[in-house]
């Protein structure tokens, strides 16, 4: 059983309750090969899906998982809604709530808005994606498409390569990967890279080439441009031609390692098109076992009433 | 606490045969039998049963292991249970299918798990084999085709089955008197 009512992040789950989620992802990925997809369990459960910014994935994802499990569900987003008409976030919450509901979904671009909800109403809530700080459940479909690949992670070798500084993908995969004892490199320019990472107990390295050799896995991720105020480097063709990761690349690799990416993948930046369709690449892996683990947080979380 | 001995070897060995006999007296045959296992005990008595039924009539039936977790209606309504594993297969579309289960007390189980077989096709027919039937204890409309041995237990009680091939030294059922 899960410790706490909600999924802030994954800083404060401890590596049982990775394991639990864990396991019961993969009794869901069963069910979702099955000829009848769908469970009861959540069929007195309300959710609502409440997403401040844009998401392809994660939304559907998320959505999914809550219909398989025979959730009813509600979305939310706020274009087009009264957040514009300068609504707080706990009102537009506690509005949503009245309405009965038991869980929320929520994608916010300030980091520690699910934690400042959490605090203030009663729901159980997922974080779905809190500015650049977490995303946890892209976190554990990680962790769960690695252990398929790699069996346990402790003294695996995994790294990250691209824009960490605005990446909450990138944190929340440091956090969950240190707890199952993986070593933990990031790749990057300097601009990218948070100052003082290191103090999380991972190494740092500007050299992509050397942390393919160096790697089992790599989780790489999109330059987020629509977070970047100033530039960080001179222009796209440059970081392509510094830090893009092609087939070839891949090729000359004294092992074969796995190739992850949580989209939406910017092709010819960070991956070239023939190495994001190469079968090292476990990227559709990574959405189809994101249903999954989706089904087995909420599973969890809802069993605490 | 007190915990008393209902069955063990070689009564347990014997019961198993007696079951497979009028399984084989209800003329089940391979082609069109499958035996389903309910988690988490289960799948060991339809291990034995599976194994006994082979060697009897000189052929193997397909097993499976059915988790019916996700089917519960107890769901948050009591501290959540950790799945198991769901492993068939087989198609059941059409087929006869043996349902086991170590302990038939309230019967909710059995029920959470005919709708958990629903996933998996539509069976001709359903029997449930149990080996030990807890009589007067049932919730639901719901009683046992094949009985090893009934016990008549208080609500109150408790039937624990251990089983070798869970790590145990022996295989042993006891009624434990809270």
């Amino acid at each position: 059983m899960l410790k706490s009512p909600h999924l802030l992040g994954i800083k404060d789950l401890d590596e049982e309750s990775i394991h639990l989620i864990v396991k019961t992802a993969k009794e869901f990925k069963e069910v979702l090969n099955r000829p009848i997809k769908k469970v009861p369990s959540l069929r007195d459960v309300t959710i609502a899906n409440v997403f401040f910014e844009n998401s392809t994935r994660t939304r559907l994802s998320f959505e999914l998982a809550e219909k398989r499990l025979s959730a009813d569900t509600i979305n939310f987003s706020a274009s087009g809604s009264s957040v514009k008409k300068g609504e707080t976030l706990l009102d537009t919450v506690n509005n949503i709530l009245a309405m009965k509901v038991d869980m929320i979904v929520m994608r916010h671009a300030s980091p520690g808005a699910p934690h400042y909800l959490a605090k203030h109403i009663k729901a159980n809530i997922v974080n779905a994606g809190d500015g650049t700080h977490e995303h946890p459940t892209q976190a554990l479909l990680d962790t769960y498409s690695l252990q398929e690949k790699l069996g346990d992670l402790a003294g695996k070798n995994i790294a990250i390569i691209g824009d960490i500084l605005h990446s909450r993908v990138a944190l929340s995969n440091i956090y969950a990967l240190k707890k199952q004892g993986a070593n933990v490199r990031l790749c990057g320019p300097s601009t990218l890279i948070p100052k003082h990472i290191q103090s999380l107990g991972v190494e740092v390295s500007h050299d992509v080439k050397s942390t393919l050799e160096w790697c089992a896995a790599a989780n790489v991720l999109r330059i987020q441009l629509e977070r970047q105020q100033i530039k960080y480097f001179p222009s796209l063709r440059e970081y392509s031609q510094f830090f893009g990761i092609t087939r070839k690349m891949l090729e000359e690799l004294p092992k074969e390692i796995v190739l992850m990416h949580p989209g939406p993948i910017n092709r010819g930046v960070e991956l070239s098109s023939d190495a994001a369709d190469s079968p090292h690449s476990i990227i559709l892996d990574q959405v189809e076992n994101g249903v999954a683990v989706r089904m087995a947080v909420l599973y969890l979380l809802a069993s605490r009433g | 606490m007190t915990r008393k001995l209902i069955l063990s070897s070689p009564l347990l060995e014997i019961t198993i045969s007696r079951l497979c006999q009028e399984l084989i007296e209800n003329q089940i045959k391979d082609t069109e039998t499958v035996i389903l296992g309910l988690q988490p005990r289960g799948i060991y008595f339809a291990e034995r049963i599976a194994n006994e039924l082979g060697k009897q009539l000189n052929t193997s039936f397909p097993v499976g292991r059915l988790d019916a977790t996700f089917f519960r209606d107890d769901y948050r309504r009591r501290d959540t249970i950790a799945p198991n594993s769901t492993d068939i297969s087989f198609l059941i579309e059409n087929k006869r299918v043996i349902l086991v289960d170590d302990v038939l007390a309230t019967g909710r189980m059995v029920r959470a798990a005919l709708d958990a077989m629903n996933s998996f096709g539509r069976p001709a027919k359903v029997e449930l084999c149990v080996l030990i039937d807890r009589i007067y204890n049932r919730d639901l409309p719901i009683n046992a085709d094949y009985v090893g041995k009934s016990v008549n237990t208080l609500p109150t009680e408790k039937v624990l089955v251990e089983w070798k091939e869970q790590g145990h030294e022996a295989d042993k059922i006891w009624l434990i008197t809270q």
